[in-house]
């Protein structure tokens, strides 16, 4: 859900010029003078997007402002996260965490790219999103042929698959949850977790 | 007890303070620490970690001894009144049927006497001798305030004043909730922790009632969400289970899940349990589930094992048995216990992935930091792949809340650099690994070559499209129950909710309990309206909240049998003469009358459960087990160490210390400042609080010589860390089984990445051992030592 001040914006400048022309407190080109000096209000340029804060599972409601519109296929940069006095649980307030929440989005150790760290390496090496996942689609594959197991000594079906794991994380979405389920059980594997033992 | 919201949850916990200032509210604390929301509370009393179940077991024997209990609630809405098959004991610590070197129970006799109609019997006077409030009274008679003052450190006539204030919320117009989080869960026995205040609770009628409850206050944003989806090991969506492999076939698997009613005219909604699992097996292969194949029931891996939880696949990797890991989201070096297990055992690997919007400590567990990581880089040969993801900020979707809400969030800002939606990734692994099986083929491909991906674009679902498939829809015609010349829903369309899924395959639904969520009217976890007739704390039109967007779960509770509220101030829902309505959606068949269906629809009897029969691994009633590592022996079973029945894999045994070794009982925990490990990315969060300390009393301080802001060494028997100390009235030394205990306190939040100074986390000093029946890690009481050292050289 997206609001953009703008449109309120725009209609209320163009009544400060209908002001301006007709000079409603006849000092005509005094007034003109103010307008024409008065700087754009700031919030003019941001596009406001509603989310809840990542951190824990009270879920308050936050407003994020951004420059640049993600609907319009622009680049958009947040500039400024507030809580959302619209929302019944938390009515705008923000606790020292969600205070700081743009930290955490434009934090300089965000990753950027994908990296490779070979055995026995000291370093990350960039490599692209082919690389990446062509590799992890290989190792998967090998090792999996090598190591799923489809039935147990009394020849019952078992088609699991112990030798690789997967931990999901509790602050990605209930659809990205499903979509990870998905591809992770139909591979067979049994050790998939997440921070809710944690 | 159990929490500490003010610091970990504080603009939940504003409505604590709200209902002090307005409604006259009383806050009770208790916890090792006095920590900010103590400084708040109207009564405060300290307790040794670990010990809570003493506290409340002598809290349940105070009410029954003092008669406060809700009778009316209790005897009808809980088991109280149900006969135990004759073999079930308790002794010593110990129920009937335990097996030493299984460490596990036979739990056959834990369980109620059935008559010849089938049903459960039951003694409506409560004066035969094995009925389940007759079991009670006498399990919780030994824990006296007396016991509790010798193994809690809680002074008894502290204890009395807040047994006294509990026990006033027997009333009918007087509730009490209780707000716990990983206080209680981080322990051997946490699940028993739970179930004992839980008991406490229906005892006072305060369950199902506004107000009331056992309140989970979750930890991360979506930790809710990810257990509803079945992201565990041992659970498919919507807490069905994972088949084990002596469940040879779907027929086997039902066999044991029919959930037939144990008393008349109950609902036992899980009668409906295939209609969930067949429905689930459709959204995940279509039509290669059909009845002739048990509809893909082999598609699924069999358990051999309970669980392949976090600590097995640690103990599988240690062991050279697991080869490749993924961590999406997750930060195990420094979240998972016994850090120099897991630097071993990730260092066994052959690769490892990582998925992730920051540089997290996991996926440079092989570089070295010093002192704050000290490895040979050259000799792992770990291959390691770092993905960039997308934050919150940055994408769309639902996540769900302590109050089971499915909240809609929409992206405003473009990701850094390459980062990828975890949609695109997960999409790309599958679609990738799908590929080479069809070309190559291979092991069993038929489950990764049939799972169902119906999105316009295959590279990238959309959260809108997953939703769908969640919520579930029609895959033929639903016809009308009532009059099946109706089509209720056409082929292709979205369900209502799970009261439409059917067992022939007919339907999709990929997590029974989210059903209704993405209907044909929209997306309901999207909707804004925030009115809330009454003030009655509904918003019943904000998001949507599962099940069927009911917001107090049990709901038929709150009210009378005549179905009028117990508290005409909380009303929930009430009988009107011919069907329940009122603020919520009613936890009940709209039409069922009162009298005849009890509240709680899950359980096979109706009632709530004061005896939990074979549920828990360690027994129908919560008995106090000391810590693995524990500063004095149990005093009412000595010879039992720890939880009987939680797993410990031999060489984490080998590791658990002494209190003569390690004499201080330590705890970990979160400040205000802080979200786990990932604000020390922040530079914000970082300067708020920013370098690791142990927290410790003046007297310990003073007994080592230890002072404030001066440098300490804390150890355990698995590893050590240095921290400033920051010496402090808050934590007092108590008086335990005649031995005065010293309380460690050390907060988690630094690692070797980020913003923030590098520091240790307590996860260097934690035992490798969890819950018996969550294996959720005992992080919240083991054993240190403590003394004064030089600080850091400095560079």
């Amino acid at each position: 859900m997206q609001i953009s001040r703008r449109g309120f914006l725009k209609a209320a400048s163009v009544g400060v010029a209908v002001t301006t022309t007709v000079g409603a407190f006849g000092f005509g080109e005094a007034e003109a003078a103010v307008v024409a000096h008065v700087r754009p209000f700031k919030l003019a340029n941001t596009m406001e997007t509603r989310n809840t804060c990542p951190y824990c599972s009270v879920a308050c409601g936050v407003i994020m402002y951004a420059k640049g519109d993600l609907k319009k296929g622009e680049q958009a940069t947040i500039t400024h996260i507030e809580g959302d006095a619209d929302h019944p649980t938390n009515r705008g307030t923000l606790c020292p965490k969600g205070a700081a929440l743009k930290d955490f989005v434009l934090a300089e150790t965000r990753l950027k790219y994908p990296m490779l760290r070979k055995p026995g390496s000291d370093k990350f090496e960039r490599i692209s999103w082919d690389t990446a996942l062509d590799r992890i689609a290989r190792l998967l594959k090998d090792d999996r042929d090598r190591n799923f197991v489809t039935t147990n000594k009394d020849g019952v079906p078992v088609n699991r698959w112990t030798s690789v794991g997967f931990l999901a994380a509790s602050a990605t979405t209930n659809e990205t949850a499903f979509l990870t389920y998905k591809v992770v059980r139909s591979a067979g594997i049994l050790a998939f977790d997440n921070q809710a033992r944690v | 007890m159990g929490g500490n919201a003010a610091e970990a949850h504080p603009c939940g916990f504003k409505w604590v303070t709200e209902a002090k200032a307005n409604r006259g509210a009383k806050l009770i604390v208790i916890d090792p620490r006095y920590t900010r929301t103590a400084s708040v509370s109207d009564l405060y009393a300290p307790i040794r970690q670990g010990t809570d179940i003493a506290f409340l077991n002598a809290l349940i024997n105070y009410c029954i001894k003092n008669d406060k209990i809700q009778w009316d609630y209790v005897k009808a809405f809980t088991n109280v009144s149900y006969l135990v098959k004759d073999g079930f004991a308790y002794k010593d610590g110990l129920f009937t049927g335990y097996d030493e070197i299984k460490r596990d129970y036979d739990r056959s006799t834990w369980d109620y006497q059935i008559g010849p109609d089938g049903f459960v019997v039951a003694d409506e006077t409560l004066q035969h001798p094995r009925c389940v409030w007759n079991l009670l009274k006498e399990h919780v008679a030994q824990y006296t305030p007396e016991l509790v003052e010798r193994i809690c450190g809680t002074p008894k006539d502290k204890f009395l004043k807040i047994a006294q204030w509990i026990a006033e919320c027997s009333s009918k117009t007087k509730t009490m909730t209780s707000m716990y989080a990983l206080g209680w869960t981080q322990h051997s026995k946490g699940s028993q922790n739970i179930r004992a205040m839980a008991m406490l609770q229906l005892l006072l009628g305060n369950i199902g009632v506004r107000g009331g409850g056992m309140n989970a206050l979750r930890g991360h944003s979506n930790i809710q969400g990810l257990t509803d989806v079945g992201l565990m090991s041992h659970l498919l969506p919507g807490y069905l289970n994972m088949p084990v492999e002596r469940e040879k076939d779907l027929a086997t698997y039902m066999s044991t899940r029919g959930f037939k009613p144990l008393r008349p005219s109950q609902t036992s909604y899980w009668q409906n349990y295939k209609k969930f699992f067949v429905s689930f097996q459709k959204s995940m292969w279509g039509p290669a589930a059909t009845a002739e194949n048990d509809f893909a029931y082999h598609f699924l891996p069999k358990l051999d094992v309970p669980a392949y939880d976090m600590l097995r696949a640690f103990e599988l990797m240690h062991d050279g048995k697991m080869n490749g890991y993924f961590c999406q989201g997750f930060n195990p070096l420094l979240a998972a216990p016994n850090r120099t297990k897991i630097t071993e055992s990730l260092s066994k690997l052959k690769w490892l992935v990582t998925m992730d919007p920051l540089d997290t400590e996991t996926s440079r567990f092989w570089e070295n930091h010093g002192e704050y990581n000290d490895v040979n880089t050259a000799s792992i040969q770990t291959e390691v792949i770092q993905l960039p993801t997308t934050c919150f900020a940055e994408e769309e979707g639902s996540l769900t809340n302590s109050g089971r809400w499915l909240q809609w969030h929409w992206p405003g800002g473009s990701p850094p650099g390459e980062a990828q939606h975890d949609n695109w990734i997960m999409a790309q692994i599958h679609l990738r690994l799908r590929k080479l099986y069809e070309t190559e083929g291979g092991a069993f491909p038929d489950p990764i070559v049939n799972l169902v991906w119906n999105y316009k674009d295959k590279n990238e679902p959309t959260a809108e499209e997953i939703a769908k498939e969640i919520s579930g829809y029609a895959i033929t015609p639903v016809k009308d129950p009532a009059d099946p010349t109706k089509t209720l829903v056409e082929a292709g369309k979205q369900l209502a909710g799970f009261g439409q899924l059917a067992d022939d395959g007919s339907t999709a639904c990929g997590c029974w309990v989210y059903s209704g969520c993405f209907t044909e009217a929209g997306n309901n976890m999207a909707r804004r309206d925030n009115r809330d007739p009454d003030d009655a704390g509904l918003y019943l039109n904000w998001t949507w909240a599962w099940p069927a967007n009911r917001r107090i779960l049990y709901n038929r509770a709150s009210a009378d049998m005549q179905g009028k509220a117990w508290d005409p101030s909380r009303k929930l829902i009430e009988w009107d003469g011919t069907k329940w309505a009122g603020y919520d959606v009613p936890d009940i068949a709209p039409n069922a009358a009162p009298g005849t269906v009890g509240p709680f629809i899950m359980n096979a009897e109706g009632t709530a459960r004061i005896f939990a029969r074979g549920m828990l691994r360690e027994g129908p009633f919560p008995v106090h087990y000391e810590p693995f590592e524990a500063p004095i022996d149990n005093v009412i079973a000595p010879k039992i160490r720890g939880n009987p029945v939680a797993r410990v894999f031999k060489d984490d045994a080998e590791q658990f210390g002494t209190s003569a070794e390690f004499p201080y009982a330590a705890t970990s925990y979160r400040l205000t400042e802080h979200f786990h490990y990932w604000t020390k990315h922040n530079r914000v969060n970082a300067a708020l609080q920013p370098e690791f300390f142990v927290e410790i009393s003046e007297e310990l301080a003073a007994e080592k010589g230890i002072k404030g802001g001066g440098w300490v060494r804390v150890w355990s028997k698995r590893g050590s860390v240095k921290a400033r100390a920051l010496v402090t009235k808050r934590i007092r030394p108590m008086v335990c089984d005649g031995k005065t205990v010293h309380v460690v306190g050390i907060p988690l939040h630094w690692g070797f990445t980020g913003a923030a100074r590098k520091g240790f986390g307590p996860n260097s000093l934690t035992p490798f051992v969890g819950d018996a029946n969550s294996d959720t890690p005992e992080f919240k009481a083991f054993l240190v030592n403590v003394e004064p050292t030089d600080g850091p050289a400095v560079s």
